[in-house]
């Protein structure tokens, strides 16, 4: 199916609902006549490009390419200027649209138009020629650049009949009350900022955009506009538990607050259902490769996980929860066999929402197989936990030792906020392990004694040989750990000179 | 009238202001209707005052999934109805699923 169908559905159940608000509210049938008009501009351009924030009208240019039949690349602004410019230049002939402030540093090596311009030049007038919508489901329809920590920035392909595959699997069209508002804060060139869209616009959630992340910002905009409905990335998360040092949130209309696209301390997660207490917290796992969320963490779980004596219930605050029920998963060894059940392996999943795509092709196996690159075990009742990326293990001594292992003892100990764990080159045993951790507010570590936890917990051969103390640790914007650049920069101090 | 449907389709009630989109579609060629009458593929060929068949009521609700009992078709009424949908004759059952967490 493709998404022109769904800005079709969106047009007609919601003709009259409001979805988005700008400087006055839209309603579906104002949205898409937006689109239809925006998708009228792009007959000669091969994509549409957008590099800038989060705006309260970024359905339009998305439904735009969309009903036109070309790819929306949403650019992340917050790359160095040369990086935003190769992006761009590999998608010759498109329209870029962007927000004033990036539009600066782009000029003059670039022809861009503002995003604002776009819309309101091409506001709908009686007469706009209405583009015909396109057919064909295997068109790319978003374009996402990986994060390219390690490599240059890939460009993972989401065809419309894989983010179709997810959203009718995953939400019921028009499920949401009219009361109901969503807060949108993950940015538009991740892929949980495209699913927090379209998924909320199949239910008919109204959406509000946070434009630019900070705790007192977005507690005060789920207190003002009522917000029902919010998702967060890890960091995030972490910010608002920490602005709110342990008192309530106060914020009774959010009934669910979904958290993901990295790993959560267990500490946040605890903090913050202690901080929303009438809030059901969700926690979703999936990749940019899939089409967004493959597993769940549902509000029922985190509760039974909270209340509950049973070691094993209690540990499932630290799993990604169940798979959806249309995506089929297998873990297997370093042969490529399954493991045996509950045993840790290389995640392999496959379902009709599973790109596995790059512009450079595909990378499902024969049987449409795609590898996550994740390390993870499956309980007997289906919950799946994630140890850590494969590429993150370390080898020490022909031991796998997975760096989540160690860091999870770490983080118990509360003097620590933050751990990181690395292999670092070592003669002896070819990888040894360092740990960096950074204290919480205030807090002395002692290194030591935080050796002695590990081994007496685990075991020598995983006890860190060095624990180094930090004040901060670096991230991706949403999130995620930069373990190559702690491990280089580890090595870099560690050259004896 | 006997048609081959496409997943992906649109269909319109000339009975009622039903409106469906083909989820999964039957393989062969079937006979489709809703509210008693063959659909159209727009929303242009309605006529002045639809009726809805006798036996054939519904009402078809937005938002809800309608599939056959050997599950070989699957709509999603976009636009809820009086009018029911039926596959050869048969009207459809709602679909039962349990709803997931909103994850994003």
């Amino acid at each position: 199916m493709h998404l022109s169908t769904l800005v079709e559905m969106i047009e007609s159940g919601f003709e009259d609902r409001v979805l988005l608000q700008d400087d006055a509210p839209l309603t579906g049938a104002a949205l898409v006549a937006r689109a239809r008009a925006g998708a009228a501009t792009l007959a000669d351009a091969p994509a549409l490009v957008y590099v800038g924030e989060n705006h309260p009208l970024l359905p339009v240019p998305l439904f735009a390419a969309a009903l036109a039949g070309v790819p929306f690349v949403p650019v992340n602004y917050r790359l160095e200027t040369g990086q935003i410019h190769e992006l761009i230049d590999r998608q010759p002939g498109a329209l870029v649209l962007t927000d004033e402030r990036t539009a600066e540093r782009l000029a003059p090596r670039q022809a861009v138009r503002l995003l604002d311009d776009w819309l309101s030049a091409d506001a709908p007038v009686d007469g706009t020629p209405i583009a015909a919508p396109a057919e064909d489901d295997d068109q790319v329809a978003i374009v996402l650049y990986t994060s390219g920590t390690t490599a240059a920035p890939k460009a993972a392909l989401l065809r419309h009949r894989h983010l179709m595959a997810y959203l009718l699997g995953t939400v019921d069209f028009a499920s949401a009350g009219e009361d109901e508002a969503v807060l949108i804060s993950v940015p538009p060139y991740h892929v949980a900022g495209m699913a927090n869209l379209l998924s909320n616009l199949v239910a008919g959630r109204r959406l509000v955009y946070l434009p630019a992340f900070s705790p007192e910002r977005w507690l005060d905009t789920v207190r003002d506009e009522g917000i029902t409905h919010a998702m967060v990335v890890p960091t995030m998360l972490t910010r608002i538990v920490d602005h709110l040092g342990g008192e309530p949130a106060a914020a009774s209309t959010l009934r669910t607050l979904s958290y993901g696209g990295a790993k959560v301390a267990e500490r946040v997660v605890r903090e913050a259902l202690a901080a929303f207490p009438s809030t059901g917290f969700v926690n979703a796992y999936g990749l940019t490769e899939t089409a967004s969320t493959v597993a769940v963490l549902g509000p029922e779980d985190h509760r039974a996980a909270i209340e509950s004596q049973d070691p094993a219930v209690r540990g499932r605050l630290a799993s990604a929860g169940k798979l959806l029920p249309t995506v089929e998963a297998e873990v297997r060894d370093d042969d490529g066999k399954p493991v045996a059940p509950g045993e840790f392996g290389m995640l392999f999943i496959r379902g009709e929402q599973i790109a596995g795509e790059y512009a450079t092709g595909s990378v499902l196996d024969a049987d449409g197989w795609f590898c996550t690159r994740d390390r993870v075990r499956i309980d007997a009742d289906g919950y799946v936990f994630i140890e850590g990326r494969a590429d993150d293990t370390i080898i020490r001594g022909g031991e796998n030792i997975a760096p989540a292992e160690i860091e999870d003892v770490l983080l118990e100990d509360p003097t620590v906020a933050e751990a990181c764990v690395v292999g670092l080159p070592d003669e002896e045993w070819g990888q040894r392990i360092v740990a960096v951790v950074v204290p919480r507010d205030g807090a002395e570590v002692d290194t030591e004694a935080l050796r002695e936890q590990v081994r007496t917990r685990l075991r020598g051969s995983k006890t860190p040989e060095e624990i180094v103390v930090r004040p901060e640790l670096p991230h991706t914007d949403t999130g995620k750990l930069l373990r190559r650049v702690v491990a280089g920069d580890l090595a870099e101090s560690n050259t004896p000179s | 009238m006997s048609r081959t449907l496409k997943a992906g389709s649109r269909l319109f009630s000339l009975a009622c202001t039903t409106e469906v989109i083909v989820v999964k579609a039957p393989a062969e060629e079937v006979e489709l209707t809703i509210g008693g009458v063959a659909p159209a593929d727009s929303v242009d060929a309605r006529p002045e005052s639809p009726a809805v068949a006798d036996g054939h009521e519904g009402p078809s609700v937005v938002g809800k999934r309608y599939v056959d009992e050997a599950g070989t078709i699957e709509v999603l009424c976009t636009k809820s109805g009086a009018g029911a949908v039926a596959l050869n004759g048969v009207l459809l059952g709602i679909k039962d699923a349990k709803p997931l967490p909103s994850s994003d």
